[in-house]
């Protein structure tokens, strides 16, 4: 299978600003950082969440708590895929009982990452409240699930594939919309 | 990243890519096994059958809640209750569990090869837990992980397994993991203890423990089995003790910072000192911890998924 190129929806400054006005909301709608805590899922909403907790601090003066998420072992699709994915590590060095705990991912798509998030969380203890911010949300959900941060809101058709692309992680800061060719 | 087998029977097959994705797996799976909620839903709707013709409990124990931890419904037999007392033979008992649904056979047996046998005989995913003096994966590879996290890496280390060589399956499944793994390994032990030709398997023997274990950053002392006394290989418990016997003194032998490993259980003032068995305890109770993660990663690389599942 492969892709082809077709659109870039956000380049790096845009990535930036937006990930700015996420950081102020999610500031503005827990009124602070007290308990707040920030969690990226493996892989890209790892640079993500770490990008959103530097800005906090930066505009709040404190540092929150950040963790690191790995739903491989919780995933509803394992015995469909073509290759079983490698199980990563979840690190999350504090307690998540009572936290107002923010999610952090790249796309919010059918919803079914989130799902499997929020079951490998509650495995962890009992957060006082479980918040999703998503760099861009492209529709499709199968599950009733939204977020609460949204980057960007892209329509999209089910051939399309949103790839967002880090430093971090693919040396490169885009994101770009591809198409399957037959 | 799948293993690319159906079954698990030995070391000697695996790859040294296989044998570190294991190692890579059983990391997350050691966080799971100490956390409160000790329980993931991937193997959910999957069986795991523990057939077991010789006595065990770390193993059986080890393998029950590994299956547990990820979810599957785990099932013991011991042969001494079973059909297997009525004198129904291995395939059979095996056709039987097939039939019922099993995805996963973990067999011990004392017969070498056994393994292999029930792997070729029935659809279900069969991993080795010892088949007679031939292998014993599993343990050699929680050997392997427990290594790794003390010292960081394998390559390079010289490792010194110290006592009864030859009626030890974990020895053979230890040498050929370490030396895939690009340890060098040393074998020490009374030459009634020594199997002939194991040089064979690219191993230095020693009779001398001191110079067994000059330089050695892993020393495993092997549990001498108190019953195979009976049969001679070796005069008396106390000059095995003294000649082999690990004490903090003859330790002082081997570098400074060298790790040393016990399977457990320990015969006191035998194999081990009094003071050095008390030393050894906490890594021998993260070795049983280790052991049950690393029985989650490789139920999990098997049986979680993936359509490059191999099935006979």
């Amino acid at each position: 299978m492969q892709f082809k190129e077709k659109v870039q929806i956000m380049d790096a400054e845009k990535i930036r600003r937006t990930l700015t006005r996420v950081s102020h909301e999610i500031i503005e709608k827990n009124k602070g950082t007290e308990n707040l805590a920030l969690v990226g899922i493996r892989r890209r909403g790892v640079p993500l969440a770490q990008r959103l907790a530097d800005n906090i601090k930066v505009i709040e003066g404190k540092a929150v708590d950040l963790g690191i998420l790995d739903i491989t072992l919780y995933r509803d699709d394992l015995s469909t895929l073509a290759q079983q994915p490698v199980v990563h590590k979840t690190e999350i060095p504090f307690s998540v009982e009572g936290k107002k705990l923010v999610l952090v991912d790249d796309v919010l798509f059918t919803g079914r990452t989130v799902r499997a998030a929020l079951d490998a969380i509650i495995d962890l203890g009992r957060p006082a409240s479980i918040q999703l911010a998503v760099l861009v949300d492209r529709g499709h959900r199968e599950l009733p699930i939204r977020a609460d941060y949204v980057g960007k809101n892209v329509p999209t058709s089910s051939k399309e594939v949103v790839s967002v692309r880090l430093q971090e992680i693919d040396k490169d800061e885009q994101v770009i919309i591809e198409e399957f060719i037959e | 990243m799948n293993l690319k087998r159906k079954d698990l029977l030995g070391i000697e097959e695996l790859t040294v890519e296989e044998i570190n994705l294991i190692l890579d797996t059983a990391l997350p799976m050691k966080d799971i096994v100490q956390r409160d909620i000790k329980k993931v839903p991937t193997l959910r709707g999957r069986s795991v059958v523990n057939l077991f013709y010789e006595p065990s409990t770390r193993t059986r124990t080890s393998f029950e809640l590994a299956g547990k931890f990820m979810s599957a419904d785990t099932v013991n037999i011991a042969t001494s209750s079973s059909s297997v007392a009525k004198g129904e033979t291995l395939k059979d008992t095996a056709k039987t569990i097939e039939v019922m649904g099993a995805d996963v056979v973990v067999l011990r047996h004392g017969m070498p090869g056994a393994a292999r046998i029930l792997a070729e005989t029935i659809s279900s995913h069969i991993i080795n837990a010892g088949d007679g003096a031939h292998e014993h994966p599993t343990q050699a590879l929680l050997d392997l992980f427990t290594i790794r996290e003390e010292k960081g890496r394998i390559a390079g280390l010289t490792v010194t397994l110290v006592g009864d060589i030859v009626h030890s399956r974990v020895v053979r499944s230890n040498i050929l993991a370490l030396t895939k793994l690009g340890a060098s390994v040393r074998l020490v032990g009374p030459p009634t203890l020594m199997p002939y030709g194991i040089e064979d398997m690219g191993v230095e023997v020693y009779y001398s423990l001191e110079e067994a274990l000059k330089d050695s950053d892993v020393v495993m002392a092997l549990r001498i089995q108190k019953e195979r006394q009976q049969r001679g290989l070796f005069p008396s418990l106390r000059e095995y003790s003294r000649l082999y016997g690990l004490t903090e003194e003859k330790l002082s032998w081997a570098k400074e910072d060298c790790l040393l490993m016990h399977p457990g259980p320990i015969n006191r003032g035998v194999e081990l000192s009094s003071p050095l068995a008390d030393g050894i305890s906490s890594l021998i109770n993260r070795q049983v911890t280790n052991g049950v993660a690393v029985r989650m990663a490789i139920l999990f690389l098997l049986i979680g998924g993936g359509k490059s599942d191999i099935t006979a």
